[in-house]
């Protein structure tokens, strides 16, 4: 019963899973996804830590197991990969675009406030809310904001 | 090769990141500001998933039915072979800042050469490890600067924190039979070549931070044998209280 599913159909599957830190983007969006395929009729999926700390990676493979039970596929086994290690590079312009829209300033060198794309931003903190954001502050709307880090 | 010995080996870098994650966690809701004490708690984080990751790795060598929890939380103070500066009290501020930057600058240098190791799972850990290390080096550095460069009174307690845990630093490049045995097989990390690099880091940012690098009058070890200072064992008391009282409890 598996088989007959494709893999393009479990990506697409997956991209509706939102990140539970930062939902306006997907499981895949940022990037810890890194395989999915069949064997027999077993679909195996490969995902990476962002941070090795992230306490979210245990609930992230929670969802993945619970959407594909809703779908019906229940013969699933997910595996972590370490290396490569997870990179921020991996987001397309597309990702960094939606976190902007989401007041997130994406991972890049150089930082803009997502508001009102200032140039003129503070750090406030190297660690944000959660381990892949710092938090900084616009100088000019005065808008706190979380910068994604980039690594 | 001796698997036993690539479980010592495995057991310390677990042992480091476990007990150095504790002592930040004690931090939590005593940090000095809400953004320090988030970033306190971001770096025990990682600490704790580094350990996790080294941990279960120790535990697959060990075989049987052995988990990272056991590993964890069923050991006594005799069987835990971590530098014995991961374990010391977090005192002050500065006290935290100066214990941290040590580690951060050695565990900086030390990952880079252990993702060349010959262990596969070894140098995908320290991959995804240089990445952390580097945020936590750049934090803790920073501190040191500004307190040390800072008040009078700033400048006096970083000094005395730098001072007072100066003597557990030399441990951290003490090459034991373990570490001779990893090094000939390459998989491990010869430490004696990365202590000049260490102390060119570290002569840097304590002259930024315009303090004195403290003679090496005293200097201790003991912790990768089991010989600890007497506060291991007060930490493991609490981090271990739940499985000694509801041993395998789960939740």
């Amino acid at each position: 019963m598996v088989k007959e599913i494709s893999t393009h159909t479990i990506w697409e599957l997956l991209k509706t899973i939102p990140d539970p830190e930062i939902p306006a983007i997907s499981i895949v969006d940022l990037g810890i996804v890194r395989k999915v395929y069949f064997e027999e009729t077993t679909l195996y999926i490969t995902v990476t830590p962002t941070y090795s700390g992230c306490p979210a990676m245990s609930f992230m493979k929670d969802e993945i197991i619970r959407h594909l039970e809703l779908q019906g596929i229940t013969n699933c086994q997910i595996n972590t990969s370490l290396a490569p290690a997870w990179t921020t590079d991996w987001m397309s312009d597309e990702v960094k675009t939606k976190l902007k829209e989401a007041g997130i300033a994406p991972p890049s060198a150089e930082i803009n406030c997502p508001q009102c794309d200032s140039k003129k931003v503070q750090v406030v903190s190297e660690f944000g809310s959660t381990a892949c954001k710092a938090l900084y502050k616009c100088l000019d709307c005065l808008e706190p904001f979380h910068h994604f880090k980039p690594i | 090769m001796s698997k036993e010995l690539l479980f010592k080996y495995v057991l310390t870098l677990g042992d480091d990141a476990l007990i150095l994650g504790q002592r930040l966690s004690q931090w939590v809701y005593k940090g000095p500001f809400l953004e320090e004490d988030i970033a306190l708690s971001n770096i025990s984080l990682d600490m704790f998933g580094r350990a996790n990751l080294f941990l279960e790795y120790a535990a697959s060598l060990k075989g049987s039915t052995t988990t990272a929890d056991d590993l964890a939380f069923k050991r006594n103070e005799r069987e835990f072979s971590n530098h014995i500066l991961c374990e010391q009290p977090n005192g002050n501020f500065a006290n935290t800042m100066a214990r941290q930057f040590f580690l951060d600058a050695f565990y900086k240098l030390f990952f880079e050469k252990l993702a060349e190791s010959e262990d596969e799972q070894l140098s995908a850990i320290a991959q995804k490890s240089i990445k952390e290390t580097t945020y936590h080096f750049r934090h803790s550095s920073k501190w040191v600067i500004r307190l040390g460069d800072g008040t009078a009174e700033s400048h006096e307690k970083m000094q005395s924190a730098i001072d007072n845990l100066w003597m557990f630093t030399d441990e951290l490049f003490e090459m034991n039979e373990v570490d001779n045995n990893m090094l000939t097989q390459k998989i491990g990390v010869d430490c004696l070549t990365i202590k000049a690099k260490w102390d060119q880091i570290i002569d840097e940012v304590l002259s930024e931070a315009t303090l004195k690098r403290p003679e090496n009058i005293h200097m201790t070890s003991g912790g990768r044998e089991g010989i600890h200072t007497e506060h291991l064992g007060h930490l493991l008391s609490d981090m271990q209280y739940l499985q000694r009282a509801y041993p395998d409890a789960e939740w």
